[in-house]
């Protein structure tokens, strides 16, 4: 049989093989990054090595950078600031901010998007006159299952007008577009390795200089009191040699979109009245989001996973629940059109030999399901 | 013999990484890279494999069934996550912690959290040997306590407290029960029904296992609440949200299962060379105080105070050997070790001490050169004065 085609790199991305050398490396050596002994002051440098490899990778100082176990518990500590009086997020955003926001308890507005999935940003303006400050708005760069890709810096303009704290979670956008942190202008950034061919388990958290943070996690006080608990000095290291692998690569995007379009424009010969979801706005590069009349996305996920392709019905974290996707229902999609979406994500490994796979195999699928949407249009 | 150079004593900071260990993760660093949580495809379900396998390997370690275990980034955030989900849950009808003081950092400082939030914290003292007084605890239990957080082995001192016992007072009480199992996991025998503990804090770092990645034990029946600390995706059932990472879940699952098949071995092994490591300094350096009680203790661990010397030049002096004054979170602070305090060392002694720390990969050479490395330091600094009259 042949290798399966992984088109699921929204989910996780393949490894890196410098970043893997890099935790290997890393974890072959005892040291606890807080001991001031050799070995803990070896470790200790890894840390502080890949510290400024990821402060690099976006722009800021190493000291603004919090490391942490992932995009998850970044967007938490981002949200759960005790100093925020009232949250704004799009309708758009990835759930662990979605549930972060929730679980502060305090008001959260939710500012709607286009029919594209952009956010409005005169929705934002409205909304942020209307909060009580202070406020964090949180607003993700890249979205994980369209790909669409939010104009964070009018946006921080707007919110740091009226005076509030921005948070971006740049986790899905990171080594595919260029992210800047003071040309976005933001305060807060959530990053995570595993999406860049780092490993799991892995994320940071970006503070702007100046701007205190309050620990969620207590204890001896690593990362400069803001996240306590012993620094995972391998994961750290590969995080470090992914990121300066994927700002390196941002080159890749051209070839990426290339496949993507393709793919596009093939499903869309054999099947004219697929929905492209927001191929009209500003996407990242390796992001396809598309619908099959009539079959849930359940049954083409695995359908393409018998015929050796494997991609997502959404984002990972919830592909599990059997609930349409709020991305898709902010963008005007009824709950069985959004039940019937498929997400297709390219990477740093993905060969135009993988997306004639995927096409072939979504092709077949269709075909076979013709029976569900009624007689073919061609017959009438 | 010649030994490679600095000789690692400071197991309980962290452990060298077992090779094993490193072999169970590498296919999940690489070609099992899934996303355990992408349900649609293969290399989900492989990863998501490898998860279900870990956590059965960490449950089986502790009397446990695998759906009691939840993964976390490490026992510093099951710690934050217990003491903080625990109380926010029962906190209305139940608001009353009870700990102790020589609890680690991360539990100390959670309870100041928690205290914070307005619920009342009691932090029980220790004895001279460093183990709490059972009636004291007794006592300290009110119909509105709603959990006991006591740590199995005490990070700086080994000494062990009566687990057992504990839990099966809070049991009687009707009060839950954690235990940071931290220093103890994959060490020492653990049976969760045995000893009544409801909920426990385990780290893959101190037994060989992978930084980054640690568990709670969640008692499921009668079901405990807890508040999620961390929400999103809802992995975890709820309880932690986040992507697994099948790397670390792997290697915490081998580095458990490793230490289940071979903690008598281990324990035979660390004991034999610690016995011989403090036999050699007791005997050549009169007035050397082992802090915390001189036989409830896990054996890999050894604190010593050094009378009469300075504790941070003595370790300056001591390059060889890779071993430190106590907790390596704080070792960047200065001060006295209040685990130290809270046994009644007084100051100028906790200030002369060292916590050594060995295990699995501690060798019979490396204990001699370290020995005599410590007896002629302490020799070339001009030896010990007489040990202080310790309260007991």
């Amino acid at each position: 049989m042949t290798d399966p085609v992984y088109l699921d790199w929204n989910a996780t991305a393949v490894p890196r093989p410098e970043s893997v050398a890099a935790v290997a490396q890393a974890a072959a050596r005892v040291g606890n990054p807080s001991s001031v002994h050799g070995p803990g002051r070896l470790a200790r440098q890894t840390v502080e090595a890949a510290r400024a490899q990821v402060a690099a990778a976006v722009g800021a100082r190493p000291q603004e950078v919090i490391f942490l176990s992932g995009g998850t518990e970044a967007n938490t500590l981002a949200l759960c600031q005790p100093a925020w009086r009232s949250i704004v997020v799009s309708a758009v955003e990835h759930d662990s901010v979605r549930a972060a926001a929730d679980a502060t308890g305090l008001p959260v507005h939710v500012v709607s998007v286009d029919e594209n999935g952009v956010v409005r940003l005169d929705a934002l303006a409205e909304t942020l006159a209307d909060s009580t400050p202070p406020v964090l708005v949180s607003l993700m760069l890249a979205n994980n299952e369209t790909g669409v890709i939010q104009p964070v810096a009018e946006a921080a303009r707007i919110a740091h007008a009226h005076g509030a704290t921005v948070h971006c979670d740049a986790v899905q956008a990171l080594g595919k577009i260029p992210v800047d942190r003071d040309g976005l202008d933001v305060d807060l950034m959530s990053l995570s390795a595993h999406k860049i061919g780092g490993p799991t388990g892995v994320g940071a958290l970006v503070v702007r200089d100046g701007l205190a943070v309050q620990p969620a996690i207590v204890g001896g006080g690593q990362e400069l009191g803001r996240r306590s608990g012993t620094e995972n000095g391998p994961g750290i290291a590969g995080f470090g040699v992914a990121a300066e692998s994927a700002v390196a690569e941002l080159g890749d995007a051209g070839r990426l979109a290339a496949l993507r379009d393709d793919l596009e424009a093939r499903i869309a010969r054999v099947a004219p009245q697929t929905r492209f979801f927001s191929a009209r706005a500003e996407r990242l590069a390796n992001t396809s989001c598309l619908s099959m009349a009539g079959v849930p996305a359940e049954t083409q996920v695995m359908a393409l996973d018998l015929a050796g392709v494997c991609v997502s019905s959404g984002s990972a974290c919830s592909s599990g629940k059997v609930r349409a996707s709020h991305v898709l229902a902010a963008v005007g999609a009824g709950d069985a059109e959004a039940g019937e979406a498929i997400r297709v994500s390219l990477g740093r490994t993905t060969t135009p030999g993988d997306i004639d796979r995927f096409v072939d195999a979504w092709s077949t699928l269709y075909e076979r399901t013709a029976a569900k949407r009624g007689r073919p249009l061609e017959a009438v | 013999m010649a030994v490679k150079t600095p000789v690692y004593m400071d197991y309980q900071a962290t452990t060298p990484l077992d090779p094993r260990v490193l072999d169970a993760m590498m296919p999940y660093l690489t070609d099992r890279f899934g996303n355990p949580h992408s349900v649609g495809h293969r290399f989900g379900w492989e990863a998501e494999a490898g998860v279900d396998k870990a956590r059965g390997d960490v449950a089986t370690l502790i009397g446990a069934a695998p759906e009691d275990i939840v993964f976390t980034s490490g026992a510093t955030e099951t710690n934050n996550l217990v003491l903080k989900g625990v109380m926010a849950a029962y906190g209305a009808k139940r608001d009353h912690l009870v700990t102790v003081v020589t609890e680690h950092k991360c539990v100390l400082e959670a309870a100041a959290s928690v205290a914070r939030a307005g619920f009342q914290v009691t932090l029980l003292p220790v004895g001279g040997d460093g183990l709490i007084d059972l009636d004291r605890l007794a006592d300290s239990l009110t119909d509105r306590t709603a959990l006991v957080s006591v740590m199995t082995v005490n990070n700086e001192i080994g000494v062990i407290q009566p687990i057992a016992r504990i839990g099966a007072l809070c049991r009687e009480r009707g009060v839950l029960f954690h235990t940071d199992a931290a220093q103890a996991f994959g060490k020492l025998p653990l049976d969760v029904a045995d000893q009544n503990i409801d909920l426990m804090s385990i780290s893959g770092h101190k037994i060989h296992g992978p930084k980054g990645i640690g568990a709670l034990y969640l008692r499921r029946r009668p079901r405990i609440r807890l508040v999620p600390q961390m929400d999103g995706g809802g992995q975890e059932r709820g309880i932690r949200s986040g992507t697994l990472s099948p790397a670390l879940c792997a290697g915490l699952g081998t580095a458990a299962s490793i230490a289940g098949a071979e903690m008598a071995r281990d324990g035979e092994h660390v004991a034999r060379l610690m016995g011989r490591f403090r036999s050699k300094l007791v005997d050549a350096l009169p007035g050397v105080v082992v802090n915390g009680h001189t036989e409830q203790r896990y054996p890999g661990n050894l604190n010593l105070s050094f009378p009469g010397l300075d504790g941070e030049l003595l370790i300056a002096n001591l390059r060889d050997l890779a071993v430190s004054s106590g907790a390596a979170c704080a070792s960047a602070t200065t001060g006295p070790s209040y685990v130290l305090e809270a046994i009644g060392v007084p100051e100028e002694l906790a200030a002369a001490s060292i916590r050594f720390g060995i295990g699995r990969f501690t060798t019979e050479a490396e204990i001699d050169f370290a020995a005599e490395r410590v007896i002629e330091t302490v020799a070339q600094m001009g030896g010990l004065s007489a040990a202080p009259e310790l309260a007991s």
